[in-house]
């Protein structure tokens, strides 16, 4: 798979500079011809069709765009795709199985974390990074991991909630397991 | 948006990246964490022939004290490695600054060593390092040198490095005596670059003030620099007379300009109370320590 800007899927023009890379995107590796400039955010989305990452602002400004690479929140859209070369990126639809949601978007279902939906999958990659780090976080804690994240419905007391609901959650079946 | 077509080199090694920039003649821009450069691409601000993305290069991402206290951080030490460091004790203006550079997700990613490449007149880590009077370590084809941090950023996004030059570290002295300072910042919201900052940095030989170095950033077309403005508190304890002298110094130093983060007299006035804030709150700090 090619992909390039106006012509993705297309083969390179003559002289368009492309690199193979290959990441693993949610636990498969997904290998691309992509033009340096190819940012990461455009490859999940146009290249691969994993439309979950939102494209909010464009300057790297909302956070709607955080995926995790390494296990770290990104603004997908300010690492350009060849960055990840041989990383490990997750992005929101790498959360729930066929079967079952992850306790995060749990969280976001039972307290009501969303409006308009367009920040959510941004939010809960950071919400991830902050209980992967921190099982246990203090409300100010949670409200400082999320504080790249722009909701314009301002409805970040329902979000910080649901972080803190899904905490509880991971918390109850680490000690169960 | 996305950036113009650039060529695109991962090279291993700092020489490579050398002798990469050395053969560009200027057309070549160095990608540390890339959280101001991809910026400046996509918006077209920037459209370099060539990326020359230094993140390959492994040994760089260290930050570390030599014997004698001075601090060393490596070209890809990124914003929250300092966040969440444990050997900052002695550096309280650059542990105070760590978590309000621009929000989690940059801090990931960005760089401090990138940060002050940069330059720009908001930016945080350049004011606590001219405070602190660090140096930048440039590595060039004939070699090394170190520049003074306060001769580093010539003017907005202007460093003082040569297009065949790389930053790979930068130094920080360790305090002679005690180490006291802070770092203050207004910002719209969270994230955002600094309306008004102040960074100062003291070395304190029991109470008496041995050296005291001050920047500012967000009130000049760079960064200011107001070591000489605070060098008045230097051989005088901290009290309500030598903090306001110092903080009226300070103020009178900075050049800001009338914007849509605030008026010129408003920027100057944070600037005036946020060197007296965290003056006073050394004060405090100490004296609870006593």
């Amino acid at each position: 798979m090619t992909s390039l800007y106006d012509e993705v899927q297309a083969a390179p023009a003559a002289g368009v500079e492309v690199r193979r890379i290959t990441v693993n995107v949610n636990g498969t590796d997904r290998t691309v011809d992509v033009e340096p400039r190819l940012l990461l955010a455009h490859l999940l989305r146009q290249a691969l069709q994993l439309t979950g990452t939102h494209s909010g602002c464009d300057t790297s400004g909302c956070g709607a765009c955080t995926v995790l690479m390494d296990g770290r929140p990104v603004k997908s859209c300010t690492v350009l795709a060849v960055q990840a070369n041989g990383r490990e990126v997750e992005t929101v639809e790498g959360l729930a199985t066929a079967s079952e949601l992850h306790p995060i978007q749990e969280g976001f279902k039972e307290e009501h974390g969303l409006q308009c939906g367009f920040c959510t999958p941004g939010m809960m990659l950071s919400a991830k990074a902050l209980l992967e780090r921190n099982p246990d976080p203090t409300e100010d804690e949670v409200r400082w991991a999320l504080s790249g994240n722009l909701c314009r419905c301002t409805g970040y007391q329902n979000i910080v909630k649901s972080v803190l609901w899904a905490a509880k959650k991971m918390r109850e079946q680490n000690q169960e397991a | 948006m996305y950036p113009s077509r650039f060529s695109y080199d991962a090279p291993a090694s700092v020489e490579e990246v050398i002798a990469i920039l050395d053969q560009n003649g200027g057309e070549a821009k160095v990608l540390a964490g890339g959280q101001s450069l991809i910026p400046m691409l996509k918006l077209r601000f920037a459209s370099p022939a060539r990326v020359v993305d230094i993140n390959g290069i492994p040994g760089l991402e260290y930050h570390r004290l030599d014997p004698d206290g001075t601090l060393r951080i490596g070209a890809l030490c990124r914003h929250e490695d300092l966040e969440f460091s444990e050997i900052l004790g002695n550096f309280p203006t650059l542990s105070q600054a760590s978590s309000l550079v621009a929000d989690p997700m940059v801090r990931t990613r960005g760089t401090f060593v990138g940060s002050l490449c940069h330059a720009d007149p908001q930016g945080d880590w350049s004011a606590t390092m001219i405070a602190l009077g660090g140096k930048i370590i440039a590595q060039g084809p004939n070699g090394r040198r170190e520049i003074e941090a306060r001769d580093f950023v010539l003017g907005p996004f202007v460093n003082a490095l040569a297009f065949n030059e790389v930053a790979v570290e930068a130094t920080v002295p360790p305090a002679k005596g005690k180490a006291l300072g802070g770092y203050l910042k207004l910002e719209r919201r969270v994230g955002d670059f600094a309306t008004a900052s102040a960074a100062v940095a003291l070395d304190v030989d029991g109470d008496i003030v041995t050296r005291a170095g001050c920047a500012l950033a967000g009130v000049g077309g760079r960064t200011i620099d107001a070591n000489d403005a605070i060098s008045i508190l230097v051989g005088k304890s901290l009290n309500a007379e030598s903090i306001k002298e110092a903080a009226e110094a300070v103020a009178a130093a900075a050049e800001p300009r009338t914007d849509h983060r605030g008026s010129s007299s408003y920027k100057r006035h944070i600037v005036e109370t946020f060197v007296t804030r965290i003056l006073s709150n050394i004060v405090n700090s100490e004296q609870k320590a006593a």
